[in-house]
């Protein structure tokens, strides 16, 4: 039995969330005073606090004020755990915390048009699928969840399809080392050991080529 | 997908814990350890140090110090720590110790690593996960970017920075412009500027969606290298210098984007919404939702004017102010605080601010300032004179705004509660921040050269 370093990402049902704001950037995923942690847990509850809470938030604080304005908070959409978001999702601080909050959450998958890359690339280092679709496809989900009763969407990633329980179905793309990563949750760094001799090798030679990089 | 060999580690606080940790779990160890330089930057505060770690007042923030302390003790990675002259803000202490070096590849668990590219190294943000991969196995898994070359052509007028040019670029491209690229940046402007200016644009290339930004060799970066504490000496220095001059890039080379941007008729560029493209001249007027064409675009105008409080048409040299900030790895080095002192000085911080601050980028930085007497013409203005690191930048220590307040800062992000919960940052040079001091609104720094 292989130690997956997180849940492995095969077939995922859920109710969507739709967040219509562009440029979602990582300080309104996660604000900067819950980064002081150095634990890798209980983010969750702090997932969009400056949106989700009227008040500010710290550490361990639970008495907050709602805000019922933020979409997160309408009663449609407590079951979540696919969000719907507009183009680029995720931009600006690299903190991977923004990844763990979602995930902490409860969301498991993200529909976009587009993501940063720093964003992108933390968030299948976690187990969570970030899915780009055309902007048109977006928006169609987007009139869809917004329906008094919420819309759910089925991601199939062997398939690499989406379906929405209106109807809608849609291929993306991911890149297939990206997508054996989540179907097998495999530990980055011991697929990358597995490697060793020629990052040995290279050193080598590198060292060779350029001894000042080497202080050692 | 393909494995990166990475040169230089640079480690903080707040984004490596959860990577030791892992680390230790696993019962690895680090793969080349002298690769690795750590120092304290992010959630320490910036008033006194004479107590040292014990003197740090938050205990989350405290703890999380301690334990970088231990990790860099029991891996023994070279750390510069809150009492070191050297202690700073990472994208200010690589390369002030010649840390950062051409054709490098460098990688740190923050964005702004976009910094070092000035140096023709490549160098970007990563992620927690990346930083425990670096650790363990020296290799990132890479994807190769795109290449975006955008040429800056012309002379940069009087008041007029390096700042100022990479606000009129994102302006340009937008915050998603380069997004899946790395930009080299050419042209008579860039190979103009300081080494710390360059720093200044290539820090910023993230805010135009770049994970890495960089620019070619020449004799002034050579020259700023030279008889740095980590950079090579003796006849390594020759074979290094010698090869990084062949490191440029050749006249016939095809990029995937290319865009040009002429800086002669620039004027100080200012921030007034919550995202760095949200950009206008200082001489100019706040915009109006419908001055955008497309309606997502309109809709994020709306409420980006909202939430800063400001109304379409406002003239953007009479919004008044609460604070100013000059200090973080965009605009904290000695250039920085010479040109941002040559407005202040024989004049006065405007009374109706609640606070003005000088946040130097590392220990030897505001040394330096020191001997200048840069520390003393800013006191007497009334700024407060700190001790080195991010601040309020991203405000995870004291230093911050309170709800409503207003804030020029030099930093480079001026998103929802950035600074602070509702806060409301104006994004300057740190000519124009200091100019703002002064007069207590946003202000053409022209104005006062």
């Amino acid at each position: 039995m292989v130690n997956t370093a997180f849940p492995v990402f095969t077939c995922h049902t859920g109710v969507v969330v739709p967040l219509d704001r562009a440029n979602v950037d990582t300080d309104q995923i996660i604000p900067k005073q819950f980064l002081k942690s150095i634990k890798r847990t209980g983010f969750g509850e702090n997932l969009f606090d400056s949106w989700r809470y009227q008040d500010e938030g710290t550490i361990g604080k639970t008495d907050r004020v709602i805000n019922p304005e933020f979409v997160l908070n309408d009663p449609r959409y407590q079951e979540a755990s696919i969000v719907l978001a507009r183009r680029n999702f995720g931009c600006g601080s690299s903190r991977e915390h923004a990844v763990w909050a979602i995930l902490q959450y409860g969301i498991r998958c993200i529909l976009a048009p587009s993501y940063a890359d720093i964003f992108y690339n933390n968030s299948f280092n976690n187990g969570l699928l970030p899915i780009e679709l055309e902007e048109s496809l977006i928006d169609h989900l987007f009139r869809e969840a917004m329906q008094p009763s919420p819309m759910t969407v089925k991601v199939d990633l062997a398939q690499q399809t989406i379906s929405s329980s209106g109807g809608l179905t849609a291929i993306f793309d991911i890149d297939s080392t990206r997508k054996h990563r989540l179907t097998t949750g495999m530990d980055n760094i011991a697929l990358t050991l597995e490697h060793q001799v020629l990052i040995e090798e290279f050193e080598v030679t590198h060292r060779q080529r350029m001894p000042w990089l080497f202080s050692d | 997908m393909d494995l990166l060999y990475i040169d230089r580690h640079l480690l903080h606080e707040v984004t490596s814990p959860q990577a030791f940790e892992g680390l230790k779990l696993a019962h690895r160890q680090p793969w080349r350890r002298t690769s690795n330089l750590a120092t304290v930057d992010h959630a320490i505060p910036t008033t006194d140090r004479s107590n040292g770690v014990s003197g740090i007042q938050d205990p989350i923030a405290k703890e999380q110090v301690i334990t970088l302390d231990q990790n860099c003790r029991e891996f023994q990675i070279e750390y510069f720590d809150l009492l070191d002259a050297r202690q700073g803000i990472v994208h200010v202490v690589g390369p002030e110790q010649g840390a950062t070096l051409p054709g490098m590849t460098i990688v740190c668990g923050d964005s702004h690593t976009s910094t070092h590219g000035a140096f023709g190294a490549l160098a970007h943000g990563i992620g927690t996960s990346e930083v425990e991969h670096v650790l363990a196995t020296q290799c990132l898994v890479q994807q190769k970017s795109k290449n975006f070359k955008i040429e800056i052509s012309g002379d940069l007028g009087l008041g007029v920075y390096a700042k100022d040019l990479i606000l009129a670029l994102i302006r340009l491209i937008g915050t998603a412009g380069a997004t899946g690229h790395t930009i080299e940046y050419t042209g008579k402007a860039i190979e103009d500027l300081s080494i710390e200016g360059r720093m200044t644009v290539c820090n910023m290339s993230i805010e135009g969606g770049a994970r890495a930004g960089l620019m070619g060799i020449d004799d002034k970066l050579v020259e700023y290298l030279e008889a740095r504490p980590f950079a090579p000496r003796g006849a390594l220095w020759n074979q290094a210098v010698d090869y990084w001059f062949t490191l440029n890039t050749d006249d016939a080379a095809i990029y995937d984007q290319h865009r040009i941007l002429d800086v002669s008729r620039l004027s100080p560029q200012v921030s007034w919404g919550t995202n760095p493209e949200m950009v206008v001249d200082i001489d100019a007027t706040i915009p109006a939702p419908a001055d955008f064409s497309d309606a997502n675009n309109a809709e994020v105008a709306e409420r980006s004017l909202s939430y800063m409080g400001l109304s379409p048409g406002m003239a953007v040299n009479e919004i008044q102010l609460d604070k100013v900030f000059i200090g973080s790895c965009t605009n904290s080095r000695i250039e920085d605080l010479r040109e941002a002192s040559k407005v202040v000085k024989g004049r006065k911080v405007a009374s109706r601010l609640k606070g003005a601050y000088i946040v130097p980028g590392s220990g030897l930085v505001k040394r330096q300032a020191e001997q200048e007497g840069l520390d003393e013409v800013f006191k007497n203005a009334g700024f407060e004179w700190r001790e080195p690191g991010c601040s309020m930048c991203l405000a995870m220590n004291d230093d911050r705004l309170y709800p409503g307040e207003r804030c020029a800062s030099t930093s480079n992000r001026n998103f929802e509660g950035r600074q602070g919960h509702q806060g409301r940052t104006h994004l300057v040079s740190p000519a124009t921040a200091a100019a703002s001091a002064i007069q207590g609104t946003l202000t053409d720094v022209r104005e006062m050269l």
